[in-house]
């Protein structure tokens, strides 16, 4: 995901001199690649998030389009207020680039886990909020972020490479990708889980069950009409995040359907609302936690026996 | 500009003020009433801000980072002919677009909307830094609380500033020794502040900031020094223009009724 973040931000950087990349020193073997071919436009702004969310605003003032970069926590929270007065309220065109969606720095503890920033950032006024859910979408929602007007936050994964779209994929800010069409239910999954979801489907689908398999890569603003359409054509929803369980994708479906007309059963895959002093890969972790390709497979197959 | 003609703008901007906070029963008169002769020198002296109408690219910016202080620069403003003195008026009040708080959008020339404290320096830091990249002329003017001076991120926008020689970034603290709950050698001392930014790689001038002609004469020669980002530290009085507001806490928050109103806009005539 990285490198295919990476890779799209050098190409359109070559094209578009107002784009600038600033790091909170972070960023070893994946921003080299912009930093020697555009050094002027590239800034290690050192530990200090929020001098760096306030400088992006004052280049995004003068005409700029600025990303920034950093790890999920350090990136969002650390600087909550700038991105909140600086970037919202002035609605400016600056791009939070966040790495380690949930889980990813399982080894390194509770202040590197990704578990609330989705719910924040979705709550403030004017963010877009993107999560892509594997190297084409990451393409795609580099891209159309550049251009779309006032800040965009990407939620990034590491290591969680295993592309979902067989070729390249379209599709716009605010759209779902409905990757497959079925009658029985919905899995709606985002980000780091999409390539889980895909191999959940198949064994849904091994047991006899006709699964809707929709990609959300843009939580906010929710594409409503994906979800009612769910509702409409499936008996039940069910969302897949690496997220914690309170504000993330699994909400905003739930705010959709809670409001709609079409009366569905709904069940929410989400982290639990704790830290954890337990620490381990991100696998383990998520296994852990009931998170595991079997684990949800079973849920989902129990839950529909009953229904 | 003449002495005297600075210093008659600068009463009848603190006249505006008093009329402004009297309507409203808006907190932060004495934080305004401490920084008007820094706003007007700025805006008559020593900002070229070209076309009033349209501002035009290569125009110096201005942030007010004590965005607390909005009444003192809505009522420049006004002086100037930047904004409609009528909608001072309603300062605060219902329907009002001007807010306790200085919010772009509401009058050309506002760069920035400020409110909590610590965001001008950084947001200063990225425009200056904008103009050298884009090889333009502009410089870059940011004034500040000294109670703002205990946020970390001031700090860190200092050491920013330094290490990329942004000698088009001057700050300018309105240094008026009292803060929101208390002196600020008591809640949080900042002494010895010069020798701070200096270490922090600034250049360093102190003035009395309420000399209109060192005010205008110190901002003129920025950057004090090639390739160093300048810092004026301006030393005020809270309240200065009204006796009685006149380095006290409680005018912080209060605003003047009846004869405290009466008293302090005679004054102000004299």
């Amino acid at each position: 995901m990285r490198k295919a973040f990476i890779d799209t931000l050098v190409e359109l950087a070559g094209k578009d001199e107002r784009i600038f990349l600033l790091t909170g020193d972070l960023g070893f073997s994946v921003l080299e690649g912009f930093r020697d071919r555009f050094p002027r436009r590239f800034f290690n702004m050192g530990v200090a998030e929020q001098n760096m969310i306030g400088v992006a605003a004052g280049l995004a003032l003068s005409g700029k389009i600025v990303f920034v970069y950093s790890i999920v926590p350090f990136v969002t929270m650390r600087c909550l207020e700038q991105i909140r007065n600086d970037l919202c309220f002035h609605n400016l065109d600056v791009r939070i680039v966040g790495i380690g969606a949930g889980l990813t720095y399982g080894p390194a503890g509770a202040t590197h886990h990704a578990v609330e920033d989705v719910s924040i950032m979705r709550s403030l006024v004017n963010m877009t909020v993107l999560s892509p859910g594997d190297p084409a979408e990451t393409r795609v929602c580099v891209r159309e972020a550049c251009h779309r007007k006032g800040p965009v936050y990407i939620r990034l994964g590491k290591g969680v490479d295993a592309p979902v779209h067989r070729q390249n994929v379209k599709f716009s800010i605010g759209k779902a990708i409905v990757l497959r069409k079925g009658t029985d239910l919905t899995l709606i999954a985002s980000g780091s889980m999409l390539s889980m979801a895909e191999r959940i489907c198949k064994k849904l689908g091994d047991k006899g069950l006709c699964v809707r398999f929709i990609s959300m890569p843009t939580i906010k603003p929710i594409d409503q009409g994906a979800i009612s359409d769910a509702a409409k054509a499936t008996r039940a929803v069910f969302t897949l995040e690496e997220h914690g369980e309170i504000g993330g994708l699994g909400s905003a479906v739930a705010d959709v359907l809670a409001e709609s007309k079409n009366k569905v059963l709904f069940r929410k895959f989400a982290l639990k609302d704790v830290y954890r002093k337990t620490v381990g890969s991100r696998d383990y972790l998520l296994k852990k936690e009931g998170l595991s390709e079997e684990g949800i497979t079973r849920s989902i197959f129990d839950y529909m026996r009953k229904v | 500009m003449h002495k005297k003609k600075i210093d008659k703008i600068a009463g009848e901007v603190r006249k505006k003020i008093i009329s402004m906070h009297a309507r409203a029963d808006a907190s932060h008169i004495g934080s305004s009433l401490s920084c008007v002769d820094l706003l007007v020198c700025l805006y008559f002296d020593v900002l070229k801000l070209g076309n009033k109408k349209q501002p035009a690219a290569g125009r110096d910016r201005f942030l007010m980072s004590k965005g607390h202080a909005a009444s003192a620069l809505y009522a420049t403003l006004a002086e100037r002919d930047l904004i409609d003195s009528r909608t001072l008026g309603n300062y605060c009040c219902e329907k009002s677009l001007l807010p306790g708080h200085v919010t772009r959008g509401c009058a050309p020339f506002i760069e920035a909307s400020a409110g909590s404290l610590g965001h001008g320096l950084p947001i200063g830091a990225g425009m200056a830094l904008s103009a050298k990249y884009d090889r333009s002329g502009y410089r870059v003017f940011v004034l500040m609380s000294d109670g703002e001076c205990d946020e970390g991120s001031v700090w860190e926008a200092a050491l920013f500033a330094a290490h990329h020689k942004l000698d088009n970034l001057t700050a300018i603290i309105d240094y008026n020794k009292l803060q929101a709950f208390g002196r600020v050698e008591e809640v949080l001392g900042l002494e010895p502040l010069a020798d701070k930014w200096r270490s922090f790689g600034w250049a360093v001038k102190e003035i009395n900031g309420h000399d209109c002609k060192k005010i205008t004469d110190t901002l003129k020669r920025v950057p004090f020094s090639k390739g160093r980002p300048s810092i004026m530290l301006a030393h005020t009085v809270k309240g200065k223009g009204v006796s009685f507001m006149e380095d006290e806490l409680k005018w912080h928050y209060k605003s003047p009724k009846g004869d405290d109103l009466k008293k302090a806009l005679k004054e102000l005539k004299r």
